[in-house]
């Protein structure tokens, strides 16, 4: 049998959660380490196993010099890299102060500014580096995440669909919440992957997974303003755990201009 | 057999020598605020006194001044989501001994669905569906053996909803045929004018109470049914719209709606005749596959992807592609229209678009 392959779990600015994901993998945590040599995970083991890796996953955005070096110094020792979640793929919400004045934030926040050093913005790992696949949500979901991992160890094209979440949202049965009680939702325009949780508890789509693959986002933003829904409102809606995702970001920004 | 006349003690027992047969009843009942297709177990749980408004981009329910079961039009799903599902499997992979096993997922004891409430416009998307899913050598053996078993309790019309054109496509509001019984509902909650489709409903309703129905009665269904055609909240104008469609592709229209399409797919999810899909492989890390057929969407960009490439990466051309194939192109390739009039992808768009105002825009009757 050949050697199982290296895995590292590397992270930049986030909270964690997407790589909590791997460990809520519960019943198949074993099958995975099974399979792959988990070389890399200080969220999960203390113990290190040097570099190369064949798969890195990539949590958290990059919002600082130091990152910004030290990602590319994980790009060269991974043969794969994938990057995990909404703040490495889009920026995340802490992106939202590029829009912002950091110094201005810090000087609130922190008893001695003076030792922070952020950049200006936030930004996904791709603005940095090359990147073989980006794994979207906010968290990532665990059944993705396991089909991107058994799709490297299988070498094939991983299973993760760019539609709508409204195709996930027909597909469970959810009568609509935006045509049904006039709630915005920004499912037409989301990428699917959660299963469409929020239309089921009667909730619009918070856009948790970022842009989908053609993404009209003005002219759900029209149909918005029909149902009522203030510019400012819309603008909110658009700059959360995505806000950065061009295609959000774009219509957001026209929205506030106008405001 | 003639018509007979049944109240609603008889309803309830028709539904409950079906469930006694063995049916899984799947009828009409309200949940999340719409009145949905969904597992019954008698009169109760029909939307007693409830009725839908519905628009482009916009459904409510309400409550009627009476206590009619069946005072509603199309909802959101429709017998699809029972007979065909969103997610079916297929076949198991497992290798073994060096070699490759397959096993097909048999469906030996699906579920024999009985459907309460079926409309015209549902009959005439079932009859499609057999057509395209039965009607060459690839037949979806799942959809099959639930279409097989099914029993059709049927609805005609008394009232149409603001989105329902059955009327021009010839398919309602009155069920003609592919049911075993149909009923009008003649007093609201209370009295049901029955007839029948097939011996197997002709038995059913043999075992039940029932009066003859009169000269009266059968007036009764004629004039609601009149009452369906008059009320009808849409029109498509369908002479020589095949061409009209196949001979436009540059037409500027495509352009107007393609600017407003969100390519979100909800049209066709909830388009009852609407079938594409596409398989997924869920492999274990063992290496134990499964395949299973899940809806897709002519709206994906994956569904037209060709060798690394989509070749309808406009929205434009992906909404020019679903309507020219569902009122033209279907007719080459199964010998019928693709659309019912059902009205649900005009109410079920999020942004409201409307295939008859795009069709009559297409005839250059809309500015
Ligand atoms: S509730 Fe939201 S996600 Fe679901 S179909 Fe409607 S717009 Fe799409
Ligand atoms: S195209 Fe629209 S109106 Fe026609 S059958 Fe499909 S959902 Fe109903
Ligand atoms: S389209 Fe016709 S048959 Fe269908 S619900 Fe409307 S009136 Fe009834
Ligand atoms: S026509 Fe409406 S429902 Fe269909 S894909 Fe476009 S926006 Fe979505």
């Amino acid at each position: 049998m050949r050697d199982r392959p290296k895995l590292a779990v590397w992270k930049f600015a986030s909270c964690d959660g997407c790589q909590l994901s791997l460990l809520d993998c519960e019943d198949e945590l074993l099958a995975i380490a099974g399979a792959i040599e988990i070389a890399y995970f200080p969220e999960a083991t203390r113990a290190v196993i040097e570099g190369p890796y064949d798969l890195s996953l990539v949590e958290g955005s990059i919002t600082t010099a130091g990152d910004a070096r030290r990602i590319h110094s994980i790009r060269e020792q991974s043969a794969s890299l994938i990057t995990i979640g909404a703040c490495a793929t889009a920026g995340g919400i802490q992106a939202l102060r590029n829009w912002a004045d950091v110094s201005e934030f810090a000087s609130i926040v922190y008893a001695e500014p003076g030792y922070i050093a952020a950049l200006e913005a936030s930004t996904p790992i791709s603005e940095h580096i090359d990147v073989d696949f980006e794994l979207r949500g906010c968290p990532i979901s665990k059944r993705q995440l396991l089909e991107v991992i058994n799709a490297f160890l299988h070498q094939r094209t991983p299973d993760v669909p760019r539609h709508s979440v409204c195709m996930e949202c027909k597909a469970r049965g959810t009568p609509c919440v935006m045509v049904r009680d006039g709630v915005p939702c920004l499912g037409p325009i989301t990428q699917a992957g959660c299963g469409a949780i929020c239309p089921a508890y009667d909730r619009g789509c918070y856009g948790c997974f970022g842009p989908s693959e053609s993404a009209n986002v003005r002219a759900l933003a029209a149909w918005w303003e029909s149902l009522g829904v203030p510019g400012d409102a819309l603008v909110r809606a658009l700059r959360t755990f995505n806000a950065y995702a061009p295609e959000f970001r774009e219509v957001s920004d026209d929205y506030a201009q106008r405001a | 057999m003639a018509a007979r006349v049944i109240d609603s003690s008889g309803l309830e027992s028709l539904l409950t020598a079906l469930r006694r047969s063995g049916y899984d009843l799947i009828g009409p009942t309200v949940r999340d605020q719409a009145i949905v297709y969904d597992h019954v177990s008698g009169t109760d749980d029909l939307p007693r006194g409830i009725t839908d408004t519905q628009e482009a981009g916009h459904y409510r329910i309400e409550e009627r001044s009476d206590e009619s079961l069946f005072g509603f039009n199309a909802g959101p799903s429709s017998p699809k989501d029972h007979l065909y599902p969103s997610h079916d499997e297929l076949f198991s992979a497992r290798r073994e001994d060096g070699r490759i096993r397959f096993t097909a997922t048999v469906h030996p004891n699906s579920p024999r669905f009985a459907f309460i409430g079926v409309r015209a416009c549902e009959l005439a998307a079932i009859a499609i569906q057999d057509r395209v899913l039965l009607g060459t050598e690839a037949v979806d053996l799942g959809y099959s053996s639930r279409r097989a078993g099914a029993f059709m309790v049927a609805v005609n019309c008394v009232e149409a909803g603001g989105t329902c054109f059955c009327d021009s496509m010839g398919t309602g509001p009155r069920a003609t045929e592919g049911f075993d019984l149909v009923l009008t509902e003649v007093t609201p909650g209370a009295e049901y004018v029955i007839e029948t489709g097939t011996s197997r409903g002709a038995q059913l309703l043999a075992s039940i109470e029932s009066l003859p129905a009169g000269p009266a009665e059968e007036q009764r269904v004629e004039c609601g049914i009149s009452n369906a055609v008059r009320q009808m909240g849409r029109r498509m104008e369908t002479d020589g719209l095949q061409a009209l469609l196949v001979d436009n592709p540059e037409h500027p229209r495509w352009d107007q709606v393609g600017d407003r399409c969100l390519t979100c797919g909800n049209c066709t999810m909830a388009c009852p005749t609407c079938f594409c899909s596409t398989t997924e492989d869920r492999v274990t890390l063992d290496g134990e596959a499964l395949r299973s057929r899940r809806w897709d969407s002519c709206f994906g960009l994956d569904f037209s992807s060709l060798h690394g490439h989509s070749v309808r990466a406009s929205a434009r051309s992906r909404y020019r592609q679903w309507l020219t194939h569902k009122l033209g192109t279907w007719h080459d390739q199964f010998g019928m229209s693709g659309c019912v009039g059902c009205g649900r992808c005009i109410t079920w768009c999020p942004v409201g678009i409307d295939i008859t105002e795009e069709v009559a825009a297409m005839r250059g009757q809309v500015s």
